[in-house]
């Protein structure tokens, strides 16, 4: 078997707007392995969604397109699928949980006949065996009385509680990838850990893996056991969430930990913030994306976009400086 | 600090007493109305020129705390003195004189800035009401709080939709500042910002707490920002303040189980060395019914037998540590 559940190759999604086309995501490499969890972590409009939406192939089009690349799903580029055989494996094989419980979730049906939804269409179950199925589900998740509150509306539940029952939907049929698209940033601190921890749970018991997708750094060190850092709709570095917080690479990873207040030092020091903001995916710079915020530029970041290449074992960044500097290290040692 | 000003930070700027803020929702027809109690006795002070942070979950009263400070809604009962100056129930157009010297910013920079007005008038808006220079010295004074928050004086001309989050946050600071104000509430100012920019803002107010000794009502539930940017943090929990101390104390030593368990939710950017969270079981109860004793009984890992049966005073355990739980009386 191999050792990939999903390959992401030269993912590109792009929109087609009147003010011209936006790059969403913009030739993305990924991949998931069998059993563990893949952060994907990034500022609002990166493309971490939009990697999401494409694997399950629910970019809108128009006006949006999936202009190229390949997504190998147990090695079978699902790009390529009928819409019908597509749904046969959206819920059923890879299943997502949505940011916002209370939007994602129907609020005029009860959750236990949200939940038996997907049981009824994906595993044929009749509507009893579905909602038996509900319950357990629910209880599986940690809601107390799951008997009951399969009769539950949504908005009679707490946010803990609805975004449990959006994880019970998500693994109803057994998913072997879960992707959740920031499932704790809605929730209460409190309810967030427990949260993370039910899904980290739930993964072993059940054998799935996942891509978890946030802009907070404390979930990836929480929960990930690989990282992907996402930049104007490119992977800006890339490698497992240990390497990335033992020796952050690329300039922009370096920003986003600086950001964050440390308080192993006695004196309060001000916060190293990255200046300036995101370009615009509609007008992007010729070089590298974040050349106009980054402390450590050169010419040539001007001009050429950095690939991403290997600046040390396993661990990938886009960045002309830090390749440079780990070339000349190898040379030096060798 | 000079000595002159040492004096003065002896005093308070805001000294809120007993402060309830009820809301009343319809129960039925012929049925009295249901209270919801969404501050219920809250006490606090903040010095002159320091950070007070409010920290609490979602629905636990934080922001309506801060809206009654400023009177944005009218508090049910409760006194509160800006200044020495009790303006619990003086009329709104007494209040105005107040207004000036105290200001908010919101959580939203989207939704707080009207999309139809430019930036220029915006920001001229309050100087108008407020009856402050003439058009020629409304402009000088525009243009140098652009500059002090860090957009351009070319801005004056352009609407909210040409700006970034964090461009817009500082638009919200820069009408705030802009009536010279000692006291600002700031409702969440960085929470709807991306990480990159989060820093960045916060860098900024507190460059402006420096340069124009401001104090600050800060609401927040980022607690690795509070204890960055606070000099005394209070925890509230279901319309009360259970814990209150400086901010290092706080982090450090922890007295109340909810601060507790707060504090050990924080999840930190680093992968070393994981600490032991303390799980809360259920939910925050309904501020409805409200339970007789303890209102964090039903959650708390160390309730005892009296935490059932009366409410925990709020009382000094430590010198300037207060805290409302049977376990320090």
């Amino acid at each position: 078997m191999n050792e990939n559940v999903l390959e992401i190759k030269d993912l590109k999604t792009y929109f087609y707007t009147t003010d011209g086309i936006v790059k969403a995501v913009d030739g993305i490499n990924l991949s998931v392995k069998r059993g563990s969890i893949l952060g994907i972590v990034g500022e609002s409009g990166c493309g971490k969604s939009m990697t999401a939406m494409s694997i399950l192939n629910l970019v809108p089009q128009p006006p949006g397109k999936i202009v190229s690349g390949e997504i190998l799903y147990e090695g079978k580029d699902i790009l390529k699928l009928k819409e019908s055989e597509m749904r046969a494996i959206r819920g059923a094989k890879i299943s997502m949980i949505f940011q916002e419980p209370m939007t994602a979730l129907n609020p005029v049906f009860t959750v236990g006949e949200q939940i038996a939804e997907a049981l009824r269409a994906h595993k044929g179950m009749n509507r009893r065996e579905a909602m038996d199925k509900a319950a357990e589900l629910l209880s599986l998740v940690n809601i107390p009385s799951a008997r009951d509150r399969i009769k539950d509306y949504p908005h009679q539940l707490s946010g803990g509680m609805r975004q449990r029952v959006m994880i019970a939907m998500a693994i109803s049929c057994s998913p072997s990838i879960v992707i959740a698209d920031e499932p704790t940033t809605a929730l209460d601190v409190t309810v967030q850990a427990q949260v993370l921890d039910l899904l980290k749970q739930l993964m072993e018991k059940m054998g799935m893996s996942m891509i978890l997708i946030t802009h907070d750094l404390g979930v990836i060190a929480e929960a990930a056991n690989d990282v992907a850092v996402m930049y104007a709709g490119r992977i800006v570095e890339y490698t497992s969430t240990e390497g990335l917080f033992a020796a952050p690479t690329h300039p922009y990873t370096e920003g986003l930990l600086n950001s964050i207040p440390r308080f192993d030092k006695k004196k309060r020091e001000r916060l190293k913030a990255i200046p300036g903001v995101v370009p615009r995916l509609l007008d992007l710079p010729e070089g590298c994306k974040f050349y106009g915020r980054c402390g450590i530029a050169i010419d040539r970041c001007k001009k050429e976009e950095p690939l991403l290449k290997e600046t040390a074992k396993g661990h990938l960044a886009r960045c002309w400086v830090r390749e440079r500097a780990n070339y000349l290290a190898v040379k030096g040692n060798g | 600090m000079t000595a002159e000003t040492k004096s003065k930070a002896e005093s308070f700027i805001l000294d809120v007493q007993g402060l309830k803020k009820h809301f009343y929702i319809p129960a039925g027809l012929f049925k009295k109305p249901k209270a919801v109690h969404a501050v219920d006795g809250v006490d606090l002070k903040i010095e002159k020129g320091s950070v007070l942070s409010l920290v609490g979950e979602s629905g636990c009263g934080k922001s309506t705390t801060g809206r009654c400070i400023l009177r944005l809604l009218e508090p049910t009962s409760g006194r509160i003195e800006f200044e020495n100056n009790n303006i619990t129930s003086i009329t709104q157009h007494e209040l105005r004189a107040y207004r000036q010297r105290m200001q908010i910013i919101f959580q939203d920079p989207y939704a707080s800035l009207n999309p139809r007005m430019t930036v220029g008038s915006i920001l001229e808006e309050p100087l108008i009401i407020h009856g402050i220079g003439n058009k020629a010295e409304r402009k000088e004074r525009i243009s140098s709080i652009l500059e002090k928050v860090g957009l351009e004086k070319e801005s004056t001309g352009k609407y909210p939709h040409e700006f970034s989050g964090g461009q817009r946050q500082r638009i919200g600071i820069a009408r705030a500042l802009i009536l010279n104000p000692v006291l600002i509430v700031a409702d969440e100012p960085i929470s709807a910002l991306d990480v990159s920019i989060q820093a960045q803002i916060i860098n900024l107010l507190e460059d402006l707490q420096e340069e124009f000794q401001l104090s600050f009502f800060f609401i927040a539930h980022d607690l690795n920002i509070v204890r960055h940017f606070s000099d005394r943090v209070a925890v509230m929990y279901l319309g009360k303040i259970v814990e209150m101390a400086d901010a290092n104390e706080l982090y450090k030593r922890p007295q109340h189980p909810y601060t507790e368990a707060l504090l050990s939710a924080i999840l930190t950017a680093d992968v070393k060395g994981k600490k032991k969270r303390i799980s809360l079981e259920g939910d925050i109860p309904s501020p409805i019914d409200l339970p007789r004793g303890c209102r964090f009984y039903s959650r708390c890992p160390k309730r005892m037998k009296i935490c059932q049966e009366r409410e925990p005073e709020f009382r000094e355990t430590d010198k300037g540590h207060f805290v409302a739980c049977y376990l320090y009386e």
